[in-house]
C-alpha cells in the first residue's frame, strides 16, 4: 500500500500550519457565531432571555440568602447567655461569682445587672412604667449578662457553656440568646440548598433550551452540513461553529440573568433601606460580588456549551456515511 | 488511481445497485461512465468518495484501501477527491467566492493563501469577475462552473462528477467538457458520469458502461 500523498501533485506540499492561524480561524468562527446570532436579533433574544431567566431565579436566590447570611451574622456578634442566679444569692454572692467568671476564658464580658437596675430598665420601657409601680416588692431576680468570646460561635459550644453555667451552685437557670439566631440560620440553610436544588433543575432547562436552540440550527443547515463534509471538513470543523454558538447563547443568557438580579436589587434596595431605618439601622444590599458574577457567568457558558455539544453529538452523527 | 475488485453494493430497500464490479482507472486517465438511469452510475461514484461504503468488494484509490480507511481518515480522502453534482449543490446563502473557498476553509488554510487560490480556481473556469455575486443570481452553465471550480480548487489528484452537463444545453456541455479536459491535461484523474451519449461519442476517451449495477462495455480510447 501505498503511503500518503500530500493533497497536491503539483509541487505545493501541505501548508505550513502555525499556531496563530489555528487562533484566528478559532477567532472568526467564535465571531462568525456571534454574527449569526446577531442577523436574526428576535429568536436569539428570545433564546437568550430564556436561558437568562432561569439563571436569574437560582442567582436571584443566592444573592437573598447571602444578605440573609450577613444580616444573621451581625447577630451572631451579640450571642448572649443570660444567668438567672437564685433569689437567695446575696448581692456580695453575685459579685463574687461575676469575678469569677471574668476570669473564664470563654467569656469576654460579665455584666451584674442587679433587680434593682433591672426594674429601673423596665420602668423606662414605654407601657410598663404604671406595672411597675403597682409592684410591692421586686420580683426581679439577679441576673448575670454574659457574652461569650469571639470565637464562641458554634451552637455546640455554647450549648456546653450553658451546661456548665447553669450547674453553678448560685444558678437558677441560663438562657442562650441564640436560639432564634441558630433557627433563623436554619432557614437561611434551607433556603440554601433550596437555591441549589432549583439551580440544579434550572441548569437543565438551560441545557435543553440549548440543545433544541442548537438542534433547529443544525436542521436549518443541513445542506452547509452535508457540502462541508463533502469538500472534506473534519468533524471536528463542523461542529466547532454550533459549539460557539451553543456557548455565546450561555454567555449571553448569563449576562442577561446578571442584569436581571441587578435590577431587582436596585428595585428593592430603597425598601430595603426604609425597613432598616424603622430599625434604627443601616443595611446596603449586597450584590452578586465579582468572584460569584464570574462564576455564574462561566457556568452559564459552560451549560451553553455543553448543551449544544449534547445536541451536536446527537444530531451531527446521521449525516456520516452508511 | 481507482481500482474496483469484486464491489456490489446492496440497499436493503432496493437490491444490488453494483454488484461484482471490477475496473481499474489509471493515473492521468479521463473516462465516462455511462448507462441509463439507476444503472448504479451515481453508486459507483458515491463509493469511491466514500458517500458510501461497499457491501463486499474492495474498492482502492489513490493506493488506499478504503475499507481499511478508518472513520476519521474520511475528510482527509475526500480532500483529495474533488466531487461535482448536477445539481451543483451551491450554497445560496453565499457568494461565488465563498462556495468555491469551502474546501481550503475547511483544510485550515490562511486567508490570504485561500484568497489567492479561489482567484485562480475561478480564473480557470472563467468566473474572475462573478466572485462577490449570489449563485441563484448566476446562469445553470455558470453554476455549474461554480460547483467545477470548488471541486478543483484544492487541486485534488482525482475529480468525479455526476452528471455535470445535465442540465444545460450541448454548447454548455461542450464548455464544460473542454474545462475537464484542460484538467486533464494537467494530470487530473477524471471519471465522469454522463448519459449524454451524443456528447460522449464526440469525445476520445475510454468509456464504461453500466447496465443494471453491472459493467457491460469498457471502450478504450479510439
Amino acid at each position: 500500500m501505498q503511503k500518503r500523498r500530500p493533497i497536491s501533485r503539483r509541487g505545493r506540499g501541505r501548508p505550513f500550519r502555525v499556531p496563530s492561524v489555528w487562533l484566528s480561524r478559532h477567532l472568526q468562527v467564535a465571531l462568525a457565531s456571534l454574527g449569526r446570532l446577531v442577523r436574526r436579533p428576535f429568536p436569539s433574544a428570545m433564546t437568550v432571555a430564556v436561558i437568562g431567566i432561569a439563571l436569574a431565579l437560582p442567582g436571584g436566590l443566592y444573592v437573598l440568602t447571602k444578605n440573609l447570611e450577613a444580616l444573621s451574622g451581625s447577630w451572631d456578634q451579640s450571642a448572649a447567655i443570660s444567668l438567672f442566679l437564685r433569689s437567695d444569692v446575696t448581692g456580695e454572692q453575685a459579685t463574687a461569682l461575676a469575678g469569677r467568671l471574668r476570669e473564664h476564658a470563654d467569656l469576654e464580658e460579665v455584666r451584674l445587672i442587679s433587680p434593682e437596675d433591672a426594674l429601673e430598665e423596665l420602668r423606662g420601657q414605654s407601657g410598663f412604667a404604671e406595672a411597675v409601680d403597682q409592684l410591692e416588692e421586686n420580683p426581679l431576680p439577679m441576673v448575670l449578662a454574659l457574652r461569650p468570646t469571639g470565637d464562641m460561635v458554634a451552637p455546640e459550644a455554647l450549648d456546653r457553656l450553658r451546661e456548665e453555667l447553669t450547674e453553678l451552685p448560685e444558678a437558677d437557670f441560663a438562657r442562650l440568646d441564640t436560639q432564634w439566631v441558630r433557627r433563623f440560620q436554619a432557614i437561611v440553610n434551607l433556603a440554601q440548598r433550596g437555591a441549589l436544588l432549583l439551580g440544579a433543575v434550572l441548569a437543565l432547562a438551560v441545557l435543553l433550551v440549548v440543545g433544541n436552540t442548537i438542534r433547529l440550527e443544525i436542521e436549518n443547515r443541513r445542506s452547509e452540513i452535508e457540502i462541508m463534509e463533502l469538500v472534506g471538513a473534519t468533524p471536528a470543523f463542523i461542529r466547532r461553529p454550533f459549539l460557539y454558538t451553543g456557548a455565546w447563547y450561555g454567555l449571553l443568557g448569563g449576562i442577561t440573568a446578571w442584569l436581571l438580579v441587578s435590577l431587582a436589587l436596585l428595585l428593592l434596595q430603597g425598601p430595603v433601606s426604609n425597613l432598616a431605618a424603622l430599625y434604627e439601622t443601616k443595611f446596603p444590599l449586597a450584590g452578586l460580588g465579582p468572584g460569584a458574577l464570574l462564576s455564574m457567568l462561566g457556568a452559564s457558558l459552560l451549560l451553553g456549551l455543553l448543551g449544544s455539544w449534547l445536541s451536536v453529538g446527537r444530531h451531527l452523527a446521521t449525516t456520516e456515511p452508511r | 488511481m481507482i481500482r474496483f475488485e469484486h464491489v456490489t453494493k446492496r440497499y436493503p430497500e432496493s437490491g444490488d445497485a453494483v454488484s461484482d464490479l471490477s475496473f481499474e482507472l489509471g493515473r492521468g486517465e479521463m473516462a465516462f461512465l455511462t448507462g441509463h438511469s439507476g444503472a448504479g452510475k451515481s453508486t459507483l461514484l458515491k463509493l469511491i468518495g466514500l458517500l458510501e461504503r461497499p457491501t463486499r468488494g474492495q474498492v482502492m484509490v489513490n493506493g488506499r484501501n478504503l475499507g481499511h480507511l478508518p472513520k476519521r481518515k474520511i475528510p482527509y480522502h475526500r480532500r483529495e477527491v474533488g466531487m461535482i453534482f448536477q445539481d451543483h449543490r451551491l450554497l445560496t446563502d453565499r457568494s461565488v467566492l465563498d462556495n468555491v473557498a469551502l474546501p481550503l476553509v475547511a483544510m485550515g488554510l490562511g486567508h490570504k493563501e485561500i484568497g489567492r487560490r479561489v482567484r485562480a480556481a475561478l480564473d480557470q473556469v472563467g468566473l474572475l469577475r462573478k466572485e462577490k455575486a449570489c449563485p441563484i443570481t448566476l446562469s445553470g452553465g455558470e453554476q455549474q462552473r461554480v460547483g467545477i471550480a470548488r471541486a478543483v480548487v484544492a487541486r485534488p489528484p482525482l475529480v468525479l462528477a455526476d452528471e455535470p452537463t445535465g442540465n444545460l444545453d450541448p454548447e454548455l456541455s461542450r464548455e464544460i467538457m473542454g474545462l475537464f479536459e484542460r484538467f486533464n491535461q494537467v494530470g487530473v484523474t477524471l471519471l465522469i458520469a454522463s448519459h449524454d451519449l451524443a456528447l460522449i461519442a464526440a469525445l476520445p476517451y475510454r468509456t464504461f458502461t453500466l447496465s443494471e449495477g453491472r459493467l457491460v462495455r469498457d471502450v478504450s480510447a479510439w
